[in-house]
């Protein structure tokens, strides 16, 4: 066996020595593997993308039709210096994948975000042999526990019905990539028509020219008929609410789609009128149950509750850890979303990636690139919104 | 009980009042009689007594969870409620119950009989048959931590829309000292008051706050703006003591607090006075500590509050007076409704022919011709121990809960000083998993001395980053607590400010709250102890 592990979390990602390539580096790297396209796994500046193909025209949208990308089908396998990588379906989101890697009879498996739930849109988890399985637990405290995502959906559909009754528009929201798809293809079409935000509608067009088949929506622009908008329904991303955009669908009632909405503090902090319990993370048993399919020895648990966590699957016997990495997840607290500007002791603003244990951050030479791909999606977004 | 949990996830579901009113009046023209009072007795926080010690409610829950105690205590940190965390815990009910909300509570008053053993199996057994909604909120009631987040002016609107009696009256009947086995439905909205509670106090007319906050005070040519001319109105002291009603009818005298707690002997030195007063008489006015004619700080009462037994020496050390400001029932009959003057006019003439003048003291109006001149007044309050001015219209009725209008407090400018926030703890409720309870410290020869917590202040937004802050700062854990690198400079803002041998800092505040983020202060700028005691009186 080699001196050193097949992969380690350094500074920049989680990295691969023998194959000289990372799996969603945070930072700008040369090679980088990605599990899928939400935006704390898929960041700009690498030089080398490796997705899974259905991620590729959402990739091109999100960080630049420029990035050099390179897709793989689930199953396939591609060698790079011995190392054998491959993709496998992780059931989070459409083109979400398990990197599983092998050198040497040795296997490791990067999960990603994923949950158990086959939800009907992206093809379902798959459980992966491995020795080494680095594992997400956003969810994994056993308080959160799903119900199968039918209950959820009846209970969706039986409140926008009773919306349109009271001539209210209904306003749904969830992530624009993965949890937008999954509701939308499992709403009451006759009920109404779909409406989206310009994000959703761009995330979409760039699914469907993937292949990806999504039931019809409508953008909501400012000549959107607000009546006709009363019997329909509004998709929206987070960042909508309470901003004048949504603010213009009144009388309306505004439904919340998140993990999070499981518990009742989190839930009245956000104010929303329901709180949907209706995750793409694996749920307290689906964690459980998903790497005792591994069949692993070793478990590294990243973004979550990874200190309780851990202490858990030891009490059960097996051998985990806590990995630092910056994964906030899709769904992560709101408190991630808007980190404090802080003043050193000479008063200056302490960027917030210094506050994070992990060392510091090396931006010198990218900072212009940076700058260009973020002037072209700021461009981008104004066209959208 | 399905309906009554269904009911409290329908309240919890919509942030609109008139939504919230419409669920209220469906439940209560639903369920029996006995369900709509107990219902009303618990959204008043007249919770059933705890029979069982939440403790062993802990331990049988972890037991029927089969997961270690140490996992259910990090998910009570995160859940940041324990009957909401025992519901999300326990394995998936297999079978269901249709007990009435009214039996439930029998069977929680009926647990005072059972040995240990019996109830646990009750228990249980009790959770095996709910679903998670009905365990949650069935939990709250057992733990005795039943609150909703309802305000009783909703409640009360809801049943006065079913009943067609207006809400002061509702208002009134729900006061006092009733449980629902004492007090039904039926003598609740009947036409004629049916109550022989003798002791039921009225409630509290409250004053709103002239500026809400130290940045918006208020100019005396602002105030004449608002109130208009100064001959209309009359000025008193703000007190900080408890406001309270001090009763006698029929030969019995009772006290309450402002928060509808009958406190009668926690206050012995009041009662010689009431006794003195004609029967059917209720004040409203401050209980406060009082010595060589003049009022002590909010602290020396604190110190007493809290007792059991008052022994000689706290009786000795915390001597009680009233300070009376209105007369609500004057010889058995409610003269809310007169004009202000008169019931002060009532106030002075029944103090004139007391004997207990050292006790029973009238709040003097303080004399002013302009806004000019109270302005200038109320800078003098904290030397006179007042928070304040209580501003009234001399034509002003004896109103009905908080109202705009006729009643203002002009509070003074609170205390400040900038201090390093170096503890943090989880909140709870709506701040479940966010840590919002703060531990501010001052500079001492160079050190961080703790000296205040503080809840309060923030917004939302300020709380994530507080929250993100936290998070990835943290020094050391002790328990609950975290020990923070010290970085955030806050403004805290406090009451008033005394000697304290129980704080280490040697200072206690009162009322303590974050007036505001100190983002361009350095922890070097912070304040220090030595400014603090200097602030002491």
């Amino acid at each position: 066996m080699a001196a050193k592990p097949l992969l380690e979390f350094n500074d920049k990602g989680i990295y691969c020595t023998q194959g000289q390539f990372f799996i969603d580096p945070w930072q700008p790297v040369k090679d980088a593997v990605i599990t899928h396209a939400h935006a704390d796994h898929a960041k700009w500046g690498h030089q080398n993308y490796l997705a899974h193909s259905l991620s590729f025209e959402i990739l091109k949208y999100r960080l630049g039709a420029d990035i050099n990308l390179q897709t793989l089908d689930y199953g396939n396998t591609i060698s790079k210096n011995g190392v054998q990588i491959s993709f496998h379906p992780a059931g989070h989101i459409i083109g979400s994948a398990q990197v599983r890697v092998e050198y040497k009879g040795e296997v490791w498996v990067v999960s990603g975000d994923y949950k158990l739930e086959d939800d009907g849109v992206c093809t379902p988890f798959e459980p992966i042999k491995c020795h080494s399985f680095i594992s997400e637990c956003t969810f994994g405290m056993p308080v959160y526990q799903w119900k199968p995502q039918q209950f959820v959906f009846d209970e969706i559909n039986k409140w926008w019905r009773q919306n349109v009754e009271e001539g209210k528009t209904t306003v749904l929201v969830g992530y624009s990539l993965g949890k937008a798809q999954r509701i939308l293809q499992h709403l009451d079409l006759p009920i109404g028509n779909i409406y989206t935000h310009g994000v959703i509608k761009n995330t979409h067009e760039a699914l469907r020219r993937n292949g990806v088949k999504l039931n019809p929506t409508i953008r909501v622009t400012p000549e959107t008929n607000r009546d006709e908008m009363r019997k329909g329904l509004v998709l929206c991303p987070p960042s909508s609410v309470g901003t004048p955009w949504m603010r213009k669908f009144f009388p309306y009632s505004f439904g919340y789609c998140s993990g999070w909405m499981a518990l009742r503090g989190a839930k009245r902090r956000r104010a929303a009128d329901r709180g949907f319990v209706l995750s793409d993370h694996a749920d307290w048993d689906g964690l459980i149950q998903a790497i005792e399919a591994t069949n692993c020895e070793t478990v590294y648990l990243t973004h979550g509750y990874t200190a309780s966590f851990s202490r858990y699957l030891c009490d059960i016997g097996y051998d985990a850890h806590e990995a630092h990495t910056l994964y906030g997840g899709d769904e992560a607290n709101e408190q991630d979303e808007d980190p404090v500007e802080l003043v050193d002791e000479e008063g200056k603003v302490i960027e917030p990636e210094e506050l994070v244990t992990t060392p510091q951050r090396e931006k010198t030479q990218l900072t212009d690139q940076e700058k260009s791909i973020a002037l072209k999606k700021a461009k981008k977004a104004g066209g959208a919104v | 009980m399905k309906a009554f949990a269904q009911l409290f996830s329908s309240l919890d579901e919509t942030n609109k009042t008139n939504e919230k009113v419409r669920v209220l009046k469906e439940y209560f023209s639903s369920v029996s009689d006995a369900d709509k009072i107990h219902t009303l007795a618990l959204f008043t926080g007249r919770k059933p007594k705890r029979q069982i010690n939440s403790t062993f409610v802990k331990v049988w829950a972890i037991e029927m969870a089969k997961i270690p105690q140490w996992l259910f205590e990090e998910s009570y940190s995160v859940v940041g409620d324990l009957g909401e965390t025992i519901a999300l815990l326990l394995p998936k009910n297999l079978s269901s119950q249709d007990k009435s909300l009214t039996t439930w509570i029998a069977e929680i008053n009926a647990l005072s009989k059972l040995n240990e053993e019996e109830k646990k199996s009750w228990l249980t057994n009790s959770w095996a048959q709910m679903d998670q909604q009905e365990r949650f909120v069935f939990n709250k009631i057992l733990t005795g931590s039943f609150r909703v987040g309802v305000s009783q002016s909703l409640i009360i609107k809801a049943l006065s829309e079913i009943s067609g009696l207006s809400s002061q009256v509702l208002t009134h009947r729900i006061m006092g000292n009733w449980d629902p086995d004492s007090f039904s439905y039926t003598q609740l909205m009947q036409e004629e008051d049916g109550s022989e509670d003798t002791s039921r106090p009225y409630p509290f007319y409250l004053a709103y706050a002239i500026q809400e906050t130290s940045d918006q005070s208020k100019s005396a040519e602002e105030m004449e703006q608002i109130l208009g001319n100064p001959n209309d109105w009359q000025a008193e002291w703000k007190w900080d003591g408890i406001r309270a009603q001090a009763i006698i009818r029929n030969g019995e005298v009772y006290i309450w607090t402002r928060g509808e707690e009958l406190s009668t002997e926690k206050f012995p030195e009041l009662h010689p006075f009431l006794l003195s007063l004609p029967d059917g008489t209720v004040l409203d006015g401050e209980a406060i500590c009082f010595a060589d004619n003049c009022p002590l700080p909010f602290n020396v009462l604190q110190t007493r509050i809290g007792r059991k037994n008052l022994t000689k020496k706290i009786l000795a050390d915390s001597p009680m007076a009233f300070i009376a400001y209105d007369c609500l029932e004057y010889q058995g009959e409610d003269i809310r409704s007169f004009p202000l003057k008169e019931r002060r006019a009532i106030l002075e003439n029944m103090h004139e022919k007391s004997t207990h003048k050292d006790i029973f003291r009238l709040s003097p109006v303080v004399n002013f011709d302009s806004w000019q001149d109270l302005y200038q007044l109320r800078l003098r309050s904290r030397e006179e121990n007042a928070e304040g001015f209580m501003l009234k219209k001399l034509d002003s009725a004896y109103l009905v809960g908080r109202k705009k209008g006729d009643w203002w407090k002009w509070k003074v400018d609170p205390l400040s000083v900038d201090a390093v926030m170096i503890y943090a703890q989880k909140g709870h409720g709506r701040r479940a998993d966010l840590y919002t309870d703060y531990t501010f410290a001052v500079w001492d020869q160079g050190k961080l001395v703790p000296f205040a917590k503080a809840y309060s202040g923030l917004t939302d937004k300020e709380i994530n980053q507080v929250d993100y802050f936290v998070k990835r700062n943290t020094l050391e854990k002790f328990g609950p607590v975290r020990t923070v690198k010290p970085a955030l400079v806050f403004e805290i803002g406090f009451e008033g400010i005394n000697k304290s041998n129980r704080h280490k800092s040697g200072v206690a505040l009162r009322f303590p709250r974050i007036l505001k983020w100190r983002k361009d202060k350095k922890i070097e700028e912070a304040d220090t102890l030595e400014m603090l005691q200097n602030l002491i009186i």
